[in-house]
């Protein structure tokens, strides 16, 4: 069989390739290494086989925080599309409100992770933050610093102020690239705006929601600095996620072992999901 | 010690060395497969999505995590039959997915 193109372009990638052994290849290669030994520091390290995979996928702990990104990571998801798309399908199609709707979505995604943290963290105060102050003067008992559930809550609600406008802007965008030539048929035939909704718009919007949520899965599944900033993990360990959890164990207990086990089973999961975020897109862009 | 190309830090180990051999390796394999008899464009298999000669070899590694991690998990050493497994599993992705 005859080759499609020729293949020799892949040389003008060699320099990327130098740039990413040094920032990346080179330090997963250590953590692999570190993963299967023990080091009490100074450089030394002792054989400990494949131990310490065992000891973190058998570990409670390990556990319990893969189960708080899950729901994490679900309870956004299921918040943030479906506000999305309802964001995303009241905003104006023409006329000057669009540039001014689109630059108030768009400003949520400017502000940096720590800053959002920082932000959501004096706002909820119970003492002297507006939204807690608010909150517990309605009579409702909120203190994120203590209550496990409220904790829960402004960490999920902070998630959604910072991220549904990704969700919106990309609907928006594949709102905007569906012809007219639907509607006027739709309206022809007497078509109810659920039904617009439910056979033009929505099987319509089937790429940019796949990717939204893709991307709002893997983002999320990495997430550290918000609710670091906000909580810190706790009350106790109620929002330590996974990577707060492995810089615990990695930087505050200095178990470098347990800790590379760990980031190599995490790595694998968002490697996975990755793989089948790039497989969708590329089907899609088949389609 | 002390020279540029002191690589104590890294921590190297056997078992993990040849591990990332074995990894270079399958690709060097593939290259000079491919450069003898090429895959071609890529074809639709069980899974149903398109796949060419490194995607299938990209899939069966992280399926090899996966099963490695999953006994590990469930049943715990030795590895000997998840390498076997592992094995089984490449030869069907190669052929059939």
């Amino acid at each position: 069989m005859n080759k499609l193109q020729n293949q020799k372009a892949w040389w003008l990638v060699v320099p990327v390739v130098i740039l990413v052994a040094f920032n990346a290849l080179i330090p997963l290669m250590t953590v692999v290494n570190y993963s299967v030994q023990e080091t009490f520091g100074n450089n030394l390290f002792f054989w400990h086989g494949l131990g310490w995979f065992q000891e973190v996928l058998t570990s409670e702990r390990f556990h319990a925080s893969l189960l708080r990104q899950l729901a994490f990571t679900f309870t956004i998801l299921l918040i943030e599309v479906p506000l999305g798309i309802a964001v995303a399908l009241c905003m104006p199609r023409t006329g000057p409100w669009v540039s001014v709707c689109l630059v108030l979505m768009a400003l949520p995604l400017l502000i940096p992770w720590n800053v959002v943290g920082a932000m959501w963290n004096i706002f909820a105060l119970p003492d002297i933050g507006l939204l807690g102050n608010a909150v517990n003067s309605l009579g409702i008992d909120y203190n994120f610093t203590q209550q496990p559930v409220s904790a829960w809550v402004t960490t999920v609600v902070m998630d959604v102020w910072h991220w549904t406008s990704l969700v919106v802007l990309l609907t928006y965008a594949g709102l905007c690239s569906i012809p007219d030539a639907y509607y006027q048929a739709a309206r022809i035939d007497g078509a109810s705006s659920w039904a617009v909704f439910r056979f033009i718009q929505l099987p319509k919007l089937k790429r940019v929601l796949t990717i939204a949520i893709l991307l709002r899965f893997m983002d999320s599944f990495m997430i550290y600095t918000e609710p670091f900033v906000l909580t810190g993990g706790g009350p106790g360990n109620t929002t330590t996620f996974l990577s707060i959890d492995l810089v615990k164990i990695a930087l505050g207990q200095f178990d470098l072992g347990p800790a590379a086990a760990m980031s190599l089973i995490y790595f694998l999961v968002v490697l996975l999901v990755c793989w089948v975020f790039y497989t969708l897109m590329m089907r899609n862009e088949e389609n | 010690m002390g020279s540029v190309l002191d690589l104590t830090w890294m921590a190297w180990t056997w078992p993990t060395a040849a591990f990332f051999a074995a990894v270079v390796l399958s690709v060097v394999v593939m290259g000079v497969w491919e450069s003898y008899s090429p895959g071609g464009n890529p074809r639709r298999g069980v899974f149903g999505i398109d796949t060419t000669r490194g995607d299938r070899l990209f899939i069966s590694w992280l399926g090899t995590g996966f099963i490695h991690l999953a006994w590990l998990g469930f049943v715990g050493p030795p590895l000997w039959w998840p390498l076997g497994i592992t094995i089984a599993w490449f030869l069907f992705v190669f052929r059939w997915v």
